[in-house]
């Protein structure tokens, strides 16, 4: 009875904070609002309207698939231990994995095609990872460091595969071919018409659903899972208990990138359908650690957080018709991760949580105590 | 213990009836403490009684709820360490707060740095450091970094850092726990050089050995409440021990005559390096048979760490043999070690011991996660996982009760190592080897423990017990193994060890 509570505790005040956070961001955007003389309720009306509507939510959920990816991807990585800020790198490596299979394979069947595709990117989003994970393991080079500098490289590589002849749009745009009708995900014409969706809605969603299952269960239910929080949580106890520690280290970090690559495989079979000459970095990946922050990285929780980002990234598109800046958005998202980290700091320093425990174990005590035998406390008496 | 530096004319400290409640918990329920000038006041109390919030109260760190603190004789209110400073108060804390890459001298005066204009004055700040230290006794290297110094000369400059802040009355928080047999000799002499001085000391342990040998006077709280203020000459260990506990303590480890078995573990010629490439086990042979405990006696730094290290295949050596029931064990990955018959309750039980993050019922099963009835095809069995743990924590009685999914560090010390024990003699390994078992534990988890251990030996288990507590290993032991330079330099009865002999013993003499 007890655990459930003190569970419940903790589980309320985190939620709590986030929900706080979360109010305090709009708080702080409403303020920036007001100090450029824009309408405070007519943005946030804009905002809310936007996102509301049956095609702004398909919306939404288009924005938010990719999102949801790199957020499992960067949560699963807390869980065992290593920060995954090579997303971005794995996100953009999955993509154009995927999009090379979708162009040079374009006469395979949908059902073969479509596999292959999501394969393909996550073989390469896993190796991406795991390459960062070898340097670490075998030369303990910094994998924060190191993942930096792969996101540059993924970048580069991609804009060399993307110029590629056999690659390269055979028009006049910056940009690869675009992949296969048969490697598209979007949802039939008919249906998108009959509900008044947005063009580009797909059913990559349920493909991150079904992951976000797949990565609780392997967090929770099976010794993979038990493996990696250990080596995460504590790599000395985990050595001393037996489990290969340079072992989880890789494996954690080929199915974070293997996510992360998945994610830009649901992104370039959802939405554009070719991959861009990138001038700079996307961000998917970097979306995906607040991503992670927000959802407390619990898979659960990311997909609601995945929804959260998705919704101010689409709305926040529309807020330039109001007269409002769309940069609101990222001072929005910005306050509700600084609130966030600065609240796991108080929970840190929390006395409170320090007292709480010490109370739980002092009653146990004090029930003991209650039952000793009437002749210790005599003793005490003489001694006085 | 003569008293005379003790003036009972002048109290310095007056905690009054002191009630100190976080919510609707009360950590300190009607406390009364009187420390005299010049003297050195122990305060005894299990882990969790209370000990610490009181002196976070005198530091200033926490407000009483109700009740009086007076500094000479004057009540006054401490909102911030800073005026407990003023008032002349200072705090060694157990984990110590020093600027690692910092000199010594940097470290006493930071935060009061001597100025010449605008530059410190490193000069002056040196000769300031080297007075104080010589007037009290305190050898230093004013010097040398943290870093490249003993704990015990960190602990040193610790109490410096204090004295140079002029304080008057020093609160020293569980001082011994780190420290090796002589250095707590040294630090006992400090206290009394201080104390003669006109200091005051207040002295924060569990530890009733270190109370005899330095307190004048002793308060003890149980649960959070006041039980008695004694004079220290004239109580025993016992006394302060049932005391502190409620109940009757046994010291003694009830230990039947037995004949040992065949070998278990059997260590030839162990060679090793220490982590700065030099040569620290050179030679080490041992051997430990069935129903058999070996006590390891050795001062800190001789290759106790090394060899278990080894035998639990954390660290690999350089050249020699240790085998398990004729397997080797030697130069293999703890996996192996632990399939063929080790097992261990590690040093420190929250970097290899437990993964405190976790639950207890996931600590219980560290080695055991991918085995039947706890996982099938690499599918865990939540259901298995949980009445396991619930198994465990009836039989060894680890608190609080139904603390299975609860992390493990919200539990106390001793219910933390209490986990470990309770895995490992799950286990079932013909070897255990117990380092250091009972450290920072109170009496009644330090009696838990022996009895354990000794009920394992009965059971017909090899046990290698490494610890630095001389006492631990002369009741325990039945043959004691004096470790010195590397190599195992004597090897006598633990019946008839006597603490002198094995003291030399230690420090390299030769038997007599």
């Amino acid at each position: 009875m007890k655990k459930k509570s003190v569970i419940e505790i903790i589980a309320s005040t985190r939620f709590l904070h986030i929900l706080l956070s979360i109010i305090l961001g709009f708080v702080i955007g409403a303020g920036f609002l007001a100090v450029m003389g824009i309408s405070v309720s007519e943005a946030y009306g804009k905002l809310i309207s936007s996102i509301t509507s049956v095609k702004g939510f398909s919306y939404v959920i288009v924005y938010a698939t990719a999102y949801i990816m790199t957020g499992l991807s960067v949560a699963f990585s807390f869980k065992t231990g290593v920060f995954n800020i090579g997303a971005e790198g794995q996100f953009v490596m999955g993509s154009m994995g995927a999009a090379v299979v979708g162009i040079l394979l374009k006469d395979l069947p949908k059902p073969v095609l479509i596999p292959l595709c999501f394969l393909a990117a996550m073989i390469a989003g896993a190796i991406w990872g795991m390459i960062v994970g070898f340097l670490k393991t075998k030369w303990g080079i910094n994998e924060v460091l190191a993942m930096i500098m792969f996101n540059w490289i993924a970048f580069y590589l991609s804009n060399y595969i993307a110029g590629i002849p056999a690659i390269h749009n055979d028009g006049t745009a910056e940009a690869t071919k675009t992949i296969s009708q048969n490697a598209r995900t979007l949802l039939s014409q008919e249906l998108r018409t009959k509900f008044d969706l947005a063009p580009t809605a797909n059913w990559g969603i349920l493909v991150a659903i079904f992951f976000m299952f797949v990565i609780w269960y392997i967090i929770e239910k099976t010794t993979l899972g038990y493996e990696l929080k250990a080596v995460g949580a504590n790599r000395n106890a985990a050595e001393y208990g037996g489990i290969g520690v340079n072992k989880s280290i890789l494996t954690a970090l080929a199915i974070s990138g293997a996510l992360a690559g998945l994610g830009g495989a649901l992104q370039v079979m959802g939405m554009g359908g070719r991959i861009s000459i990138f001038t700079g970095q996307e961000g998917f990946g970097f979306a995906g650690i607040v991503v992670a922050l927000i959802g407390c990285s619990n898979p659960f929780g990311v997909l609601v957080a995945g929804l959260f980002y998705g919704a101010l990234t689409y709305g926040g598109s529309k807020l330039n018709l109001v007269g409002a800046p769309t940069q609101l958005t990222s001072v929005i998202i910005g306050t509700v991760v600084f609130f966030i980290a600065i609240s796991v700091i108080f929970e840190r320093l929390g006395g409170g949580v320090r007292a709480r425990k010490n109370i739980e174990g002092r009653k146990e005590r004090e029930k003991e105590a209650a039952s000793l035998p009437a002749g210790s406390e005599k003793k005490e008496d003489e001694a006085k | 213990m003569a008293k005379e530096h003790v003036d009972m004319s002048k109290p310095v400290i007056e905690m009054r009836n002191i009630v100190k409640k976080f919510g609707d918990f009360t950590a300190n329920d009607g406390i009364n403490l009187t420390v005299h000038k010049g003297e050195i006041h122990a305060i005894l109390g299990e882990n969790g009684a209370g000990k610490s919030t009181l002196m976070n109260q005198l530091y200033g760190l926490f407000k009483p709820t109700s009740g009086d603190i007076l500094v000479n004789g004057q009540k006054i209110e401490m909102n911030n360490p800073r005026d407990a400073i003023a008032a002349g108060i200072g705090m060694v804390h157990q984990h110590f707060m020093l600027i690692q890459p910092f000199t010594v001298t940097e470290n006493i005066v930071l935060g009061t740095e001597p100025v010449k204009g605008v530059v410190m004055d490193m000069q002056k700040a040196r000769e300031n450091v080297k007075a104080l230290s010589e007037r009290y006794g305190l050898a230093i290297d004013p010097d040398a970094k943290i870093e490249d110094i003993s704990v015990g000369m960190q602990q040193r400059v610790e109490i410096l850092k204090a004295l140079y802040r002029g304080c008057e009355i020093l609160i020293l928080d569980e001082p011994t726990s780190s420290l090796t047999p002589q250095e707590i000799l040294e630090l006992i002499d400090i206290m009394h050089a201080l104390t003669k001085d006109g200091k005051s000391i207040i002295l924060i342990t569990h530890k009733l050995k270190e109370i005899k040998e330095s307190a004048d006077y002793c308060t003890i709280i149980r649960l959070g409440r006041y039980i008695a203020t004694v004079d220290v000459d004239k109580v025993t260990e016992n006394d302060l021990a049932s005391m502190m506990v409620g109940r009757q303590v046994t010291f003694k480890v009830d230990k039947p005559e037995k004949e040992p078995g065949e070998v278990v573990l059997d260590v030839k010629d162990l060679h090793a390096l220490d982590y700065r490439g030099v040569e620290i086990l050179k030679g080490l042979s041992l051997t430990v048979r069935r129903g058999q405990i070996v006590g390891i006696a050795g001062i800190d730094g001789n290759g106790q760490t090394e060899l278990v290290e080894i035998l639990t295949g954390l660290k690999k050596g350089t050249s020699g043999e240790a085998t398990v029931n004729g397997v080797s064990v030697f130069n293999r990955t703890p996996r192996y070690g632990f399939d063929h018959g080790v097992s261990s309750i590690p040093a420190d039980r929250q970097k290899h011991g437990l993964i405190l993050s976790q639950s207890v019922e996931d600590n219980l099963i560290l080695q055991n996660y991918g085995k039947e009835p706890f996982s099938r095809h690499a599918r865990l069995n939540r259901p298995a996982i949980f009445s396991h743990a619930t198994d465990m924590i009836g039989k060894y009685d680890i608190r609080p009760g139904g603390s299975e999914k609860r992390p493990a560090g919200t539990l106390s010390g001793g219910n933390q190592q209490k986990v470990i024990i309770a895995r490992e003699v799950y286990n079932d390994k013909d070897l255990l080897i117990a380092v250091n078992p009972t450290r920072g534990l109170d009496v009644g988890a330090i009696e838990y423990v022996h009895r354990y251990l000794v009920e394992q030996r009965n059971k017909g288990k090899a046990i290698l017990l490494v610890s630095f507590e001389l006492d631990e290993i002369m009741s325990l032991s039945d043959v004691i193994d004096v470790i010195f330079d590397g190599k195992i330099v004597s090897r006598i009865p633990g019946k008839d060890a006597d603490e002198n002999e094995l003291g030399l013993l230690m420090a390299g003499g030769k038997k007599q």
